[in-house]
């Protein structure tokens, strides 16, 4: 019994926290270079929600290729944003940059509310997405191993990138100094779209799992997985990918704790508490759990 | 046998706020020399290597590698056509380990990942830091720091290097290592240095040409015996510091 709720408690944090880690993971590519949090990250997820909402009730397009096509349609997104909205803005105030990325927010949202409906639609998936399988004694639905399983995947992919790529090591220089970068012969356009670009794709994994799990796709559902994965990046560090991914699974294991743990007249203050446990982050350390290296200096 | 390159700067002027910090300064290098820029604080030795690796915009003037216009190219480009620089204050990719720095310089101007590693560790040996390859680079010492971004701008196989106040900060015994090694530099990569430094033991027994520069202006220029002899010179630079 006591193992049994230990094992659906390791399986919560784990694929909990992929989720969240590659939501943070999105978010701190984007910072690393371009020192700008971009608030229209939420909104890449749910144009790919809604690709996966049409795609998979009005055609009959095998599902891995839907897969494909919705994270296609994230990546697009994400790197038709930074050529539209943030690269005529690039080299003004940081401040520019970070109401542009509102505006992409909020207009993406206003867009789905006019154009496709307020009201929530349901997402459809794959059957053996929520197929029951037993875990260790443990019933839990197929796609929360599909999604750990799928992040080990990402996380090996882009570390090896990360690590070994001429582009990848090009990446890490100019997320540390991009000035010396660009003066090493590192163009700007070229890392700082390849960032929008992999958070966009990020954001596409993030839509299927999301969508499978809440099982709807509405104008307004990115403002949860923007919070929870600014949260994150918060906790890790805002400053290293490694701190992203870490934050990430912190963050669900505080959050699965609470919900463990709380007494249930308290369970409804969770995020409160959530909330207080960031603050806390900022206030004692500020840094994150894993402090990259960095130079204040933003791209100009 | 070695084709020789020519490092052009004409009339080069930059305003901040109404003040010259260049004032039309013309420069000429060629590869296998080694020319000392000099002058006293605030002469606009810096600001004039900024603008010629395009970190900052000048107001006019030409410069120019060989026949290619490399003050019109983005400042990526710059590395590409030759021309890679050195900072007073080091500006190293901490986190990352010796051998990814000094990659950094091969990657930058185009060079794949096995052939960057390759020009990456023999650089690091010729440099002396061998030894500390896997290291980031902020566990290094001062001076490796300033040897690594050494290797790392001539791991872009440069025709001219710019060395913004390389011996800064190092004692007099690492100052002589430095000035060993660079003075090697002209002969062995053929290329040619523009080095500014205020060590004028270092710049005397370095340069073969110095040009020296007070408010933005070129005051004199020549061979450094000529300079140091320079009345202007003496009256600007080094009477004040040369005690």
């Amino acid at each position: 019994m006591n193992t049994d709720i230990l094992i659906e408690f390791a399986i919560n944090v784990l694929s909990m926290g992929s989720l969240y880690a590659l939501i943070a993971m999105g978010l701190c590519f984007v910072f690393g270079i371009c020192r700008l949090i971009n608030f229209a990250h939420g909104e890449f997820i749910t144009v790919s929600a809604y690709t996966l909402y049409y795609l998979g009730t009005f055609t009959n397009i095998p599902w891995p290729f839907v897969f494909l096509l919705v994270v296609i349609v994230g990546l697009v997104v994400g790197y038709l944003s930074e050529l539209i909205a943030y690269r005529p803005f690039r080299g003004r105030s940081l401040d520019a940059l970070l109401v542009t990325s509102f505006a992409i927010s909020i207009i993406l949202q206003r867009l789905f509310q006019l154009g496709i409906s307020p009201r929530s639609r349901a997402v459809p998936v794959p059957a053996y997405f929520n197929m029951n399988v037993t875990l260790f004694g443990v019933i839990t639905p197929l796609r929360n191993l599909l999604l750990v399983g799928t992040t080990v995947i990402l996380l090996v992919v882009v570390m090896l990138i990360m690590k070994y790529t001429p582009l990848g090591i090009a990446m890490r220089g100019a997320s540390e100094d991009f000035v010396t970068a660009r003066l090493m012969g590192v163009p700007a356009n070229l890392v700082i779209s390849v960032a929008f670009i992999i958070s966009g794709l990020l954001a596409g994994v993030v839509a299927v799992f999301w969508s499978a799990r809440t099982g709807s796709v509405e104008p307004l559902m990115g403002a949860t997985p923007l919070l929870i994965g600014f949260i994150s990046i918060v906790i890790g560090g805002m400053h290293s990918l490694p701190g992203s991914v870490v934050g990430g699974y912190v963050y669900a294991l505080i959050a699965n704790l609470l919900s463990l743990t709380l007494p249930s007249t308290l369970l409804s203050f969770r995020d409160a508490i959530m909330f207080v446990i960031v603050i806390s982050f900022l206030i004692l350390k500020p840094e994150g759990l894993l402090r990259g290296s960095y130079q204040e200096e933003r791209v100009g | 046998m070695n084709k020789k390159s020519f490092f052009n700067v004409e009339g080069l002027n930059k305003s901040f706020a109404g003040l010259k910090a260049v004032n039309d300064v013309s420069m000429h290098i060629e590869t296998g020399e080694i020319l000392g820029l000099i002058g006293p604080n605030g002469s606009g030795k810096t600001t004039a290597i900024n603008i010629m690796t395009g970190m900052i915009k000048r107001d006019s003037g030409k410069i120019t590698i060989d026949e290619h216009n490399i003050g019109d190219m983005p400042a990526y480009l710059v590395p590409v056509y030759g021309l890679v620089r050195t900072y007073q204050t080091i500006r190293l990719f901490k986190s990352m380990t010796c051998l990814e720095n000094a990659m950094m310089g091969a990657i930058g101007v185009g060079i794949g990942r096995r052939a960057a590693s390759e020009i990456a560790g023999e650089l690091l040996e010729e440099v002396g830091l061998g030894e500390s390859i896997g290291l980031p680079a902020e566990r290094l010492t001062f001076r490796d720091q300033r040897l690594l971004e050494i290797a790392r701008a001539l791991a872009a196989s440069p025709k001219f290097l710019l060395l913004d106040e390389p011996a800064a900060g190092l004692n007099e015994e690492e100052t002589d290592m430095l000035l060993s090694l660079l003075k090697t530099l002209p002969g062995s990569r053929n290329i040619g240095i523009l080095i500014v430094d205020h060590d004028m033991r270092l710049i005397m027994n370095l340069c073969n040409r110095l040009q020296v520069l007070n408010y933005g202006r070129t005051i004199a220029e020549g061979l450094p015996k000529d300079v140091q002899k320079n009345p202007e010179v003496v009256n600007a630079y080094l009477g004040s510091t040369a005690s």
